[in-house]
């Protein structure tokens, strides 16, 4: 019954969102503020509804009704209250319901707030995003029934089916699958809802920017309205990213954290556009430059964020994250399509209107260096997005399958990358409007002489290797650049208010959040950049099998092999093998590690647990290998001395910090919108 | 007497020669470490599964591939020899790069282009947005110290949100 | 909003631009809707003609003396080609079957059975063909060549081709019993 019920819900929210569709465009062009109000009413009903659909999903879950076939297909009766809950998302008809419930929440906030002064944009941002909720919810109406039964037909055949067909008896499994064992990490509970937030999020941008284009008002309302949006968007799916980073190196037992896989880079691909888009709205902003380029840069976000959805779940990909292949590949195909060509030519068609008056004056301008910004960003996105595309025409072209791995993307990103450090240490000295050489040396070459010397520094005392010189040059440049800038305001400050430096700090920082929280976060990224060069340039592995008491040595550590326990635990269907490692350092005892094979028996999977011991410095990684058996007698062990990493994750908590400060809401919002003066003369120290 | 010694001499001077070359060829007798297959594994994928590299992947299969490229290495064949076979085993895909030949090369080629296409298009739109050259001179007085500059560009934010 | 061009003639997007654009957008969508079409597809259907190809055979297990075979070497006889894996959990389940369905049909001499070894090591192989006496012809799929031109799904596969080189029947998965092998190569041998 409950089944039924869910199914019916999402059929009523499905023609609520087509509704919404229709009477808003029968509300803008017969000017019928009553019909926009309706479809508006409409819209904020689809949340309620659809929280109801995913509630009765989530008991059907929690019950365990294994006669529902997603329910069969991701729990099982060994596991935990909360996993099962999680396990909404842990396939792919409950992940399209998540998704639609978040893009039902996310138009609901926007519907909600006061639309005094653009009125006209609410027909068109409520038409988007509702015909983007319809199409997910047609694709779980009409593909991938999350209620869907299991029923045996007359030939013995088991299907799931919406509505039980004639002459067939349900089929009640005794016990479900089980989520996939990989599936179960806390990072792993947190990483797809954080990338399905900043996934949806773009699309409430992308809804203004199409309204702006429909109603032709082409001005930069629509950047301001939507700033927070993008920011928190950006955010949502940055944190996506680094949560898929954490637990591919807790979790996956191959010592790294990104391997370029094609899925990665699906998710990888709008936040390259979203970045860009963030920096070059400031232009449009400051200067009224760049329109046309906005549009384009928010398109492509929305456009990549459907293709990567698109791509992840149809399997058109090789994937290691890949869902099985699904009918839904030809609907998301058609929609990808239609919606591209829209905006395209929406785009084309209001091109005239977008231009803008405001002109260069300088090369190496703060508008230029965001224009050199968005260059490089786009530059890393052909990369990428050809990477991930060439497989499918070198397969279509010469029937032959290749594969595009990391040393295709680190080859053409690395510099690409470094390029973009370079920006980020030059363009906040720079000033809107216009800056010279003379200018920017002045401000830079007491911060390059201090990069120089730690670069030296580091060079006698840690790595002779070029690649990592450079890199931290970099890194040292861009920090010391950005600190300079607050120790600059701060001192500014306390000359002119007499405030003390802290003061002086913080109050500077809270009047320009923007731009102090965006070098906040210019920072954090330095700190992970510190992390990722020392991973990717400095990591030592070494892989042995060894009896008990023997050890394996590999940069300084020791790690000693103690003992090994096997149990299995009756209440998760699990078989552990635990291993004891001794770590030593220079003869020292430094930590016992615990890596650990656990074998799901229901899921006939294993899962390697590694034993990490993390300082600043390095973690020493371990895991328990299981080419061969492992036992007393001997057990293989597969070492990692990963140098620096930690930086990654201390960077990505700094950039938490940032964002919340640069997205915090000004005392004053409508200030900002004031200050649109043309002047030549324009530059602002106060964002 | 003389002979004699001279003979053992010549007999140690051999055998001396004979220690100095054995550990080399031992070397070569020593079986493959894990590290040694490892090495090359991390540089091909699993063909079967999916994108999975040839070291981190945890099926049967792979581990007969492991021990495949164990065998050659003992052997003596190379890098590139076992690639090879790999390749024509398995397929290109289990390089982690398309193999420069024939329209793979486009995978290499095609980016680089965009970009520098990318690049010329932004440098000639910049040029057609810079101010033409009268205004330049009216600049001239805005070229101070950045500090004081700053500073008063800051003092006058301040004014204002007083 | 005035613009600061000297005419005001409405350029819009200049022509190459556009066409670039939705040419490109074209040959994406082009390109990607055919690979999802192709991977919906499976297998390679009954009534299929099968182009020609090559099995270079493991020594041991030539078919007469010859050392690779081709499909059209077999014309005017039946055809089993099956596919398999030593690290093929379900494959063993058909070993001993086929094995036996090969000695049942070699003397009449109108069928052929023919082993495409999948992605897989030589040793493993023959420890694998050893352990269930097969004697048929067997060799190793080289570059996956012949199991891309099938579009096997997985291991085992296994594909009846007729006397006119048409494939009339796909088995999927391993065969339950000796006597579902003989009822298609007795329903072929009959025409």
């Amino acid at each position: 019954m409950l089944a039924e019920f869910g199914y019916g819900v999402l059929l009523v929210t499905f023609l609520l969102a087509l509704y919404s569709v229709g009477a808003s465009v029968y509300g803008y062009y017969n000017k019928s503020a009553s019909m926009v109000e309706s479809a508006r009413r409409s819209m904020l009903l689809t949340f309620p509804l659809l929280s109801i659909a995913a509630l009765s999903l989530i008991s059907l879950l929690v019950n365990g009704d294994f006669n529902v076939q997603f329910v069969y297909e991701v729990t099982s009766r060994s596991m935990p209250a909360y996993l099962k809950v999680t396990a909404w998302w842990g396939g792919q008809a409950g992940s399209l319901l998540f998704w639609s419930w978040l893009m039902s929440a996310f138009a609901s906030l926007v519907t909600l707030r006061k639309w005094d002064r653009d009125q006209e944009f609410l027909p068109w941002v409520i038409v988007v995003a509702s015909v983007t909720l319809a199409f997910f919810l047609a694709l779980n109406i009409f593909f991938e029934n999350p209620f869907a039964r299991l029923y045996q037909t007359f030939d013995g055949n088991i299907a799931a089916y919406t509505l039980a067909p004639a002459n067939s008896t349900p089929i009640v499994p005794a016990d479900g699958r089980g989520l996939n064992p990989l599936l179960r990490h806390p990072g792993m509970i947190i990483h797809p809802p954080m990338l399905y937030l900043g996934f949806v999020s773009y699309v409430i941008p992308f809804a203004f920017a199409i309204a702006a284009l429909v109603t032709g008002r082409t001005d930069d309302r629509w950047i301001r309205i939507t700033r927070r949006w993008s920011l928190w968007a950006w955010l949502f799916l940055s944190f996506g990213l680094v949560l898929g980073g954490r637990w591919a190196y807790d979790v996956l037992g191959w010592g790294g954290y990104w391997g370029w896989d094609p899925v990665e880079i699906a998710a990888f691909m709008p936040w390259l556009t979203g970045t860009a888009f963030l920096h070059s709205v400031m232009i449009q902003e400051k200067r009224g430059m760049l329109k046309q380029w906005n549009m384009v840069l928010i398109i492509l976000t929305y456009a990549l964020v459907i293709f990567g959805t698109f791509l992840t779940r149809s399997g058109v990909l090789s994937s290691v994250h890949a869902f099985a292949q699904s009918a839904i590949g030809p609907s998301f195909f058609v929609f990808i399509g239609v919606t591209f060509v829209t905006s395209i030519a929406l785009l084309i068609h209001r091109w005239e209107d977008l231009k803008a008056e405001a002109e260069m004056k300088s090369m190496l301008s703060r508008e230029a260096l965001f224009l050199l910004n968005n260059l490089l960003f786009m530059s890393v996105l052909v990369v990428s997005f050809w990477g991930v595309i060439f497989p499918l025409i070198s397969e279509l072209f010469t029937g032959q399958k290749v594969t595009v791995g990391p040393p295709f993307y680190e080859r053409a990103n690395s510099p690409l990358f470094a390029a973009l450090m370079f920006l980020m240490a030059i363009a906040p000295l720079s000033a809107w409007g216009h800056s010279t050489i003379q200018t920017l040396g002045r401000a830079i070459w007491k911060p390059t002489i201090a990069a120089l010397a730690i670069t030296v520094a580091i060079f006698f005392t840690y790595t002779r290797n070029w690649i990592a010189l450079i890199g931290f040059f970099l890194v040292a440049l861009v920090i010391l650049v950005t600190l300079y800038e607050f120790w600059r305001g701060a001192r500014a400050r306390q000359k002119t208010q007499g405030e003390n430096f802290f003061t002086a700090l913080s109050h500077l920082t809270g009047k320009n959040r923007r731009r102090y929280g965006g070098y906040v976060i210019h920072i954090s990224m330095m700190l992970m950049a510190i992390g990722i060069l020392g991973i990717e340039l400095f990591q030592n592995e070494t892989q042995g099998t060894i009896q008990v008491n023997q050890s394996l040595e590999l940069q300084g550590y020791k790690l000693v092999y103690k003992d090994i326990a096997q149990w299995d635990d009756a209440s998760t269907g699990v078989n552990y093998t635990r291993a004891t490692i001794e770590v030593y350092k220079g003869g020292q005892l430094v930590t016992e590690l615990h890596p650990r094979t656990d074998y799901y028996y229901e899921a006939q999977q294993n899962m390697t647990i590694p034993g990490v011991r993390s300082t600043m410095a390095d973690d020493v990684y371990v895991l328990l290998v299981d080419w061969e058996p492992a036992s007393a007698v001997g057990a293989t062990f597969k070492l990692y001395v990963n140098p620096l990493v930690n930086w990654l994750w201390v960077g990505s908590l700094l950039f938490l910090v940032g964002v919340i400060i640069a997205a915090w809401p000004e005392k004053d919002p409508e200030r900002v919108t004031v200050r649109a003066t043309r002047s030549a003369r324009q530059t602002s120290a106060a964002d | 007497m003389k002979t004699n010694l001279r003979f053992t001499f010549f007999v140690l001077l051999l055998v001396l020669a004979g220690l100095l070359v054995a550990p080399v060829s031992a070397q070569g007798a020593q079986p493959p470490t894990d590290d040694d297959v490892n090495a090359i594994a991390k540089e091909l994928y699993c063909p079967v599964c999916e994108n999975t590299p040839l070291d981190v992947c945890a099926t049967q299969a792979c581990a007969q591939w492991r021990d495949l490229i164990r065998l050659k290495l003992s052997q003596g064949e190379t890098e590139s020899q076992i690639k090879q076979y790999f390749v024509e085993n398995y397929g290109a895909r289990v390089l982690n790069e398309p193999p420069r030949e024939g329209l793979n090369w486009l995978a290499y080629l095609v980016p680089p282009v965009i970009i520098l296409a990318g690049a010329v298009f932004l440098v000639r739109a910049l040029r057609m947005m810079k101010k033409p050259v009268a205004a330049v001179p009216a600049e001239g007085p805005r070229v101070e110290a950045p500090a004081d500059d700053y500073i008063a560009r800051l003092e006058e934010e301040v004014k204002k949100q007083k | 909003m005035t613009e600061t061009t000297e005419t005001p003639i409405r350029r819009g997007v200049p022509l190459w631009a556009q066409i670039i654009i939705w040419v490109g957008l074209l040959a994406l969508l082009v390109m990607v809707g055919v690979t999802l079409m192709k991977r919906q597809e499976g297998t390679i259907q009954p009534g299929d003609v099968i182009p020609d190809f090559s099995l270079p055979l493991f020594s041991g297990y030539e078919y007469a003396g010859q050392s690779e075979v081709k499909l059209s070497d077999f014309r005017g006889k039946v055809v089993v080609i099956n596919f398999w894996a030593s690290w093929c959990k379900p494959c063993e389940q058909e070993a001993a079957e086929l094995q036996e369905a090969w000695e049942y049909y070699e003397p009449t001499g109108q069928v052929v059975f023919l082993g495409a070894d999948y992605v897989d090591t030589e040793p493993e192989a023959r420890v694998y063909l050893q352990k269930y006496g097969i004697t048929f012809p067997n060799g190793p799929d080289m570059g996956t060549r012949i199991s891309q031109l099938f579009r096997i799904q997985g291991v085992p596969e296994t594909y009846f081709v007729d006397k006119t080189g048409v494939l009339r029947y796909v088995q999927v998965g391993p065969f339950s019993s000796l006597g579902q092998i003989q009822a298609q190569i007795d329903l072929l041998l009959a025409e």
